[in-house]
């Protein structure tokens, strides 16, 4: 004859219990939530990063200056004569004006508005150059000349990014702290509604591990349950997210696509949640016992 | 088997109910413990079945001192105990088989040997057609002789009864008193806690006897 599963403590029918699989579902979506906005963030300062590596740009005066091609040609000898510089383009109004007509208008462009000459410098790959030595050369050389790295800008881009990935892990570690108290709850809530049981288990000679190990099981088995809500509520949500942001032309906004090792990071996180939830109730449960005879 | 040496116990800061408690139960011994409502029987069964430890005084059990003996050995110690509560304590949602099964179960016994010898045991207290009963459906009797399998399962050393035939008509508590009588017989130690006077003239065995929380009388000490 065979038995079916069972188990000494009624954990089922728990009223703190019963609440913990939708409770579980919440923590699991938001930390997963919160970490894949820090993956985002990653991905976003790489693409950055990428974006303006190898390249440089030049300021030469006023591009409607009499002497701003004299000016210009000069800076592309020196840019050329550069070690490491591949190529050294002059943009032609036209390019200037596409790129500020998003900043400034049309109307504006089409007034007197000084508007600098510029040259796209490449560089080539592992290049070590010194740009400080190099803008300054090229001052020299062409008064009013200006290199532009743009390392400022990333570094304040990065800076932010930073901030928020930051913010975003502390919400993951919020979490985690928000899963413990409330699988410290549910489980001290269980012992004490299953006290005289535990006290006959352990008069029949059962060691608090024994105890101990129904609490998890029963724990785990509900924490899997929230966590695999969660995080299908989680990739629903940032499906959704991607697919709305792939119709906004915003070149700086971070892609939204998660590759499939971030997925796995995703359930990482969740089993994480469970595997967190389940020592909790077994380091609450053996707490509680040692105080017992 | 089981020394007490002037033991007294007390609940929290209450007064005593147990007092320079002193007496010594022999491997195979078996004993009945009686006294009035209030004497302090349940008291004195909860220190044999390490309930509770003592205010003061040393109680010795197989050996170990337990003013000494680690937490993490009680259970060890337990599992040589077998015990019959008085309000039997039986898990409700447990099936007669399941709740029977517990000691083996938690002692690490092979599954296929508890089902047959819980289902050999229940039969021969007569619960053959309640083997898959639940406590609650079974009436005080039956509750009580599934208790009493319980306890007598993992063939304990020291076999510690409270009342355990207060609820079953006379014959099914003389055929529950010759379990315990057979169990003794293979050297399991037995005390009874009983008011009843007619089954301890049946059977005439040694009497711990307490009064008001002392002990006036017991083997080898001056009534």
């Amino acid at each position: 004859m065979m038995f079916r599963r069972r188990t000494d403590l009624q954990l089922a029918a728990d009223p703190a219990g019963r609440f913990l699989p939708s409770v579980m579902a919440v923590m699991v979506f938001l930390g997963t939530l919160s970490f894949a906005g820090a993956i985002v963030l990653d991905q976003a300062m790489q693409s950055w990063s990428r974006s303006i590596e190898g390249t440089l740009t030049v300021q030469v005066g006023d591009m409607k200056a009499p002497d701003s091609a004299a000016r210009v040609a000069v800076a592309v000898d020196l840019l050329k004569a550069t070690p490491g510089v591949v190529s050294a383009t002059p943009l032609d109004k036209a390019a200037v004006d596409k790129l500020l007509e998003p900043w400034l208008g049309k109307e504006t462009l089409a007034t007197d508005l000084p508007i600098p000459a510029l040259i796209d410098v490449r560089l080539a790959r592992d290049a070590e150059l010194d740009t400080a030595a190099l803008g300054a050369r090229l001052a020299q050389a062409v008064p009013g000349a200006r290199l532009d790295d743009h390392k400022p800008w990333l570094a304040h881009m990065v800076r932010f990014a930073r901030t928020l990935q930051w913010l975003a892990l502390g919400i993951v570690a919020l979490v985690g702290l928000a899963t413990v108290a409330l699988v410290v709850f549910a489980t001290r809530a269980g012992l004490a509604v299953h006290n005289e049981v535990i006290e006959v288990l352990h008069l029949i000679g059962a060691r608090d591990a024994y105890i101990a190990g129904q609490f998890q099981n029963h724990t785990r088995r509900l924490a899997i349950l929230g966590a695999i809500v969660g995080l299908c509520l989680v990739g629903a949500v940032l499906v959704a997210l991607a697919g709305i942001a792939a119709n906004i032309k915003a070149p700086l906004l971070p892609k939204l696509e998660l590759a499939p090792r971030h997925w796995l990071m995703l359930a990482g996180i969740a089993v994480l949640a469970v595997a967190l939830a389940t020592l909790t109730a077994r380091i609450t449960v053996m707490r509680t016992l040692k105080k017992m005879m | 088997m089981v020394r007490f040496q002037n033991v007294g116990m007390r609940y929290g800061i209450g007064p005593e109910v147990l007092r320079d408690i002193s007496f010594e139960l022999a491997p195979g011994s078996f004993h009945f413990l009686t006294g009035p409502s209030g004497a302090g029987k349940t008291s004195l069964l909860k220190l044999l079945y390490l309930a509770r430890r003592p205010s003061r005084g040393l109680i010795t059990m197989f050996n170990h001192d337990l003013s000494t003996t680690p937490r993490d050995k009680l259970p060890d110690l337990r599992r040589r105990i077998g015990v019959v509560f008085q309000d039997f304590r039986l898990l409700d949602h447990l099936s007669a088989l399941d709740n029977v099964a517990l000691p083996l179960r938690i002692a690490g016994a092979n599954e296929a040997q508890v089902v047959e010898h819980v289902t050999e045991l229940l039969q021969w207290v007569g619960l053959h057609d309640q083997i898959h009963a639940r406590p609650p459906t079974l009436s005080g009797g039956e509750k009580q002789r599934v208790a009493i399998a319980r306890a007598v399962i993992g063939h304990p050393q020291l076999l510690l009864a409270d009342e355990p035939t207060g609820n079953v008509d006379p014959d099914m508590g003389m055929r529950l008193m010759h379990l315990l009588l057979e169990l003794n017989k293979t050297g399991t130690t037995v005390v009874i806690a009983t008011h009843d006077q007619h089954l301890i003239e049946s059977f005439n065995r040694p009497r711990l006897r307490l009064d008001d929380g002392e002990l006036v009388l017991a083997p080898g000490l001056a009534a």
